[in-house]
Order: C-alpha cells, then sequence, then structure tokens
C-alpha cells in the first residue's frame, strides 16, 4: 500500500501530508524517485526533511532542517487555501462509490455514536482544497458501505460534476489504495472503478470486502510489488519498529 | 521587580481558572502544557468548557478525571496510534458523565481563534462544501462572498476565559520566545481574557531583546509566568526533549479500561504534588532517552544603529 500510494507522487510535488500510512508512503517517495518533492504539515511545516519517521503529524524531527517552520493559520490560508498543494493524502474509516470519506462517526446518530473516531482534523478542507487527493485505508466491507454513516470530507460527491458544481477548487480524489489494490474514477460518473489488484489477489476477493456493485476496469492490472531495496528502506530505515507497517 | 508574574503554577491555576471557564490549553503536538492540565486536575475544578484543535492525552485524563462539561475540538485521537479512549466513553457512555461537543475541521476551529484574537464576530472560509459538519455544528454557517458573491462558510470568534500555554523561555513580564512548530498559540494567548505562559526557563529580558523575531507572545497579555522545566513531557518541546513516543503509544493500552486511566492519574496525577515530583519519578533514564543532541541555529545580525 505505502509503495503504491509513494507511486501517485510525481518529483517537485507539493504534498499535504495526513497522519498515519501517508506519513510512510510520502517519506518513502521522497527518498526513492521524487527527491525534490516539498513535504508540507499541517502543524505548519514546509520541505521537512525528517531523518526518521514520525509517528505524529507534529514531531521534532519535522522541523529541525525544514525550508520553513510558520504559525497554522498560515498553512491553511497560503498553502491550501491558497491553492499551492499538488497532492493531499487522507486515510478514512469509511469511504463510498464517490470517494467521500468518513471519520467521525460510526453508527446512526451523531450525538450518540457506536464509535466515536478522531473528526476531521485537516481532511475537510484537504479534500476541498488540494490540487488532487490520494486516499489510503485497508479495504473491509463495512469501510465501503453503500452510505456513510457521516460526511466528513468530499470527494466527488454525488458523483457526474455534483462536485464541480458545489465550487470545488481541487479536483477531489484521483486514486483509492487499499490492501487488496488500487482504484481510479470514471471520467463521467465519477464512480471508483477497480484499475489493479495486489499480486495474488482475486477481484471476487476484492468485491467480497466492497457493499456496493463494484466496477471492474478491462483489462484490469496488477500492481508492482516493492523490490528487495524499497523493502529494507520500509522495513529496515522507515518503519524499523513496525509501528506502520505491524 | 514589581512588574514580575512569576507564579507557582499551584497559584497560576488557583487564581485564574474558575469553575465553568472556558480553557485554551494550545500547542499542536508540540509544547503541550501537560503541568498545567494535571494542577487543573489536582484542583478538581470543574464545568470546564475545554477547547483544543488536538484533545490529546492532556484532554483525555482531564475529561477522564471529571473537570469538563464540553470539549471543542477538530481532531480527538492519538496519533499514529489510535483512540483517545476517556474521551470516547465520555461521548459514548456518559463515563463520568455526559460531554457535551462541539466539532470543527482544524482549519474551522484555527480560524475561530483568529477571529477572536484579531477582535473580529467571525472570519469566512473557503471549506465544509458538502460535508456533514455543519448540520451537526450551528456555528458552522454558510455565507456569501459580498464582493464575488462567492459560497463561503463562516465560524464565530473563539475567546476563551483562559489560554494556557508552554513555551521554551519568557522572561519575568511574560515577553515569550518559542521556536519549532508555533501551532496557533499566538492567536490562542490574544483571542483569551487571561493568559498563563509556562516556560522551560525564565530569562532576562536582554535575552528576549537579543532576538525579538523569535518572541511569540507579548508579555503585555500575560497574567502569570511559571517556570516548570518538563512541563511539557510526553509532548516535546524543540531542542530540550523529544516527544515520548514510547509514552504515546502505551496511553493506549493505559487509557483503555476506567481502572487503567483512574490508576494513572492516581499515581501520576493525584498522588504527586507537582511537576517536580513527576520528573523525579519518571527517572534519569526517560529524560536521557529523550534529550536531542545539539544542533545550533547560527545567530543572525540584527545590526546596531546609532
Amino acid at each position: 500500500m505505502a509503495y503504491a500510494a509513494a507511486r501517485e507522487i510525481a518529483d517537485g510535488d507539493v504534498i499535504f501530508v495526513g497522519v498515519g500510512l501517508p506519513n510512510l508512503a510520502v517519506n518513502l517517495a521522497l527518498r526513492l524517485h521524487a527527491p525534490k518533492a516539498q513535504l508540507v504539515y499541517e502543524a505548519g511545516v514546509y520541505g521537512a526533511r525528517p531523518s526518521r519517521l514520525p509517528l505524529s503529524i507534529g514531531d521534532p524531527c519535522l522541523v529541525t532542517g525544514a525550508l520553513q517552520v510558520m504559525p497554522m493559520n498560515e498553512c491553511f490560508l497560503y498553502f491550501l487555501q491558497g491553492g499551492r498543494i499538488d497532492v493531499g493524502f487522507l486515510g478514512a474509516a469509511q469511504i463510498d462509490r464517490f470517494g467521500n470519506l468518513n471519520t467521525t462517526i460510526v453508527g446512526s446518530d451523531y450525538h450518540h455514536p457506536k464509535v466515536r473516531l478522531p473528526g476531521s482534523g485537516g481532511a475537510a478542507e484537504i479534500s476541498w482544497l488540494a490540487k488532487k487527493t490520494v486516499i489510503l485505508l485497508p479495504q473491509k466491507r463495512n469501510k465501503f458501505p453503500e452510505k456513510l454513516d457521516f460526511r466528513t470530507s468530499v470527494g466527488h460527491l454525488d458523483g457526474g460534476r455534483s462536485r464541480e458544481e458545489l465550487g470545488a477548487p481541487g479536483k477531489g480524489p484521483e486514486r483509492v489504495i487499499t490492501n487488496l489494490g488500487v482504484y481510479g474514477f470514471d471520467p463521467e460518473s465519477r464512480e471508483m472503478v477497480l484499475e489493479a489488484v495486489h499480486p495474488g489477489v482475486s477481484v471476487d476477493e476484492v468485491r467480497s470486502e466492497v457493499s456496493w456493485p463494484l466496477r471492474v476496469k478491462e483489462p484490469l492490472s496488477t500492481t508492482t510489488l516493492p523490490d528487495a531495496n524499497v523493502l529494507s528502506l520500509l522495513r529496515e530505515e522507515l518503519d524499523p519498529k513496525g509501528i506502520y507497517l505491524g | 521587580m514589581s512588574s514580575s508574574k512569576v507564579t507557582k503554577m499551584r497559584d497560576a491555576v488557583a487564581r485564574l481558572v474558575d469553575d465553568g471557564d472556558s480553557v485554551l490549553a494550545e500547542g499542536f503536538t508540540h509544547l503541550i502544557p501537560f503541568a498545567a492540565g494535571h494542577e487543573i486536575i489536582r484542583q478538581r475544578k470543574k464545568d470546564l468548557t475545554l477547547c483544543r484543535l488536538t484533545p490529546d492525552l492532556i484532554y483525555d485524563q482531564m475529561v477522564a478525571a471529571g473537570v469538563a462539561k464540553k470539549l471543542v475540538f477538530s481532531w480527538t485521537g492519538n496519533p499514529g496510534v489510535g483512540s483517545l479512549h476517556g474521551i470516547r466513553r465520555a461521548v459514548e457512555k456518559g463515563i463520568p458523565h455526559e460531554l457535551e461537543i462541539e466539532e470543527y475541521s482544524h482549519f474551522g476551529l484555527a480560524t475561530r481563534i483568529k477571529a477572536g484574537a484579531s477582535g473580529l464576530p467571525f472570519l469566512p472560509l473557503r471549506t465544509y462544501h458538502g460535508t456533514d459538519l455543519p448540520k451537526v455544528n450551528p456555528r458552522i454557517q454558510p455565507i456569501q462572498c459580498p464582493f464575488t458573491g462567492e459560497a463561503l462558510y463562516a465560524v464565530p470568534a473563539l475567546n476563551p476565559d483562559v489560554a494556557i500555554l508552554h513555551a521554551q523561555r519568557a522572561d519575568a513580564s511574560g515577553n515569550t520566545q518559542v521556536w519549532g512548530l508555533t501551532g496557533v498559540q499566538k492567536e490562542a494567548a490574544f483571542a483569551a481574557k487571561k493568559v498563563i505562559v509556562v516556560v522551560e526557563e525564565i530569562v532576562d529580558e536582554d535575552a528576549i531583546r537579543a532576538d525579538p523575531n523569535r518572541t511569540m507572545v507579548p508579555g503585555v497579555i500575560v497574567d502569570a509566568v511559571v517556570e516548570e522545566p518538563y512541563g511539557a513531557h510526553p509532548s516535546f518541546v524543540q531542542g530540550y526533549y523529544d516527544r515520548d513516543n514510547d509514552f504515546y503509544v502505551e496511553w493506549e493500552g493505559i487509557g483503555k479500561t476506567e481502572e487503567g486511566m483512574k490508576a494513572y492519574l492516581d499515581e501520576w496525577v493525584y498522588g504527586l504534588e507537582g511537576r517536580k515530583d513527576y520528573v523525579e519519578k519518571l527517572g534519569r533514564s526517560v529524560r536521557e532517552r529523550l534529550a536531542p543532541e545539539p544542533f545550533l541555529s547560527p545567530a543572525v545580525n540584527y545590526g546596531l544603529y546609532r
């Protein structure tokens, strides 16, 4: 997943990094094919060069050696709302077929939730304002429901041109990456389409972990596995304690 | 010195934090005022409205200890680890009592604080379109730009009764310098009616004047300065000590049960007189593990003008 996500990053991109797995993916990209990518952390850092993989979204290693440290308000106002972010990375507890995300509650009653999730953080604005977004989440049927319990962040809204008509500055989700495969979005309907599976994963397996009738691209491709070099970078240098990779 | 605002933590909290106050203890992952939070718990304050972008472990503990009636926030998790179980128990099960919540995105809550600091009733922002957040929070309102007609959202000013900040250093008058992540602390201080600054070191005014670009909070808005070394642990202070990530990971197990939480509060908060005891109990090995190697920034030339 981290490797597939890293491959979505072009050299020179200005990236808004989210907590969790995106943190690993962008730091991997920086060490592989995108050394000129600039990492922006919502804590107020531009051009971070973390010497270790930060556990949190705020860490002293993001500051030491960075190009700029700024108040959070400036980061959201000038970088994000000012339209300077090329790619935003997001995670989620639930995603629907149009790439809308829920990170707020599980359950039907907001005031008495079954599970209280962390909430938006910067996700609501990243999903709206970044030029495009890449979404990473583990694939489980209940995480891919027909209808979200709560819409925290907007993807392609109700599909078609609905996002654009609501005035979104950014284009919305371009890719969804899970432990089973990689999705794109249909250019017309804006519905999620399975484009690739990871080696050894069958389409039936993927379908069984999605609540709606899943669209599959033909021909379906298979993702490239990270080579030994990348694996050792991931396991030995970036995540030696197995915090992200388990 | 007559203008000194230097105060003991116990006295600062007793004098400046009242039951029923709204409290904004800021510091985005960096400089989280744990020592002040623990003192609020020890003094058994009640009915507080706790505001923070990321409640973090400190508000998890404060909510579990029962000092809060309401939580205003934008991301309530343990970053990279999991849940804040004390807050979850309050929201999901009403333990130790019902907790009212008011929820934003980071940009939204940061904007509320900025409006408060700026003396404005509200500020507009370009986010929330299509999300469910305005449906559950009536303080996120759609507005139209009077010039372009663009649909935007507005959030009202947040002017808390008390802001509590941790910093590297301040002088006795409260001129406070910070480096590293600066979060929304400057706005928090300007937005609040009362300001408590907790620092690693109190320095002479000359040290502040030697590097005025680094001053985040001017003394004129500060009510109390508390010197409390290691007062932000388990969060970090750039250049002083690292984030105690091991503890943040352990917290998942500690906070998960009511018993674990209670045992922690008994041992590390109620059972101690103050931060000095906490630091001693933490022990030298933890402090050595968290001590960074020095990495000095070269001095800049401000120039002397006669």
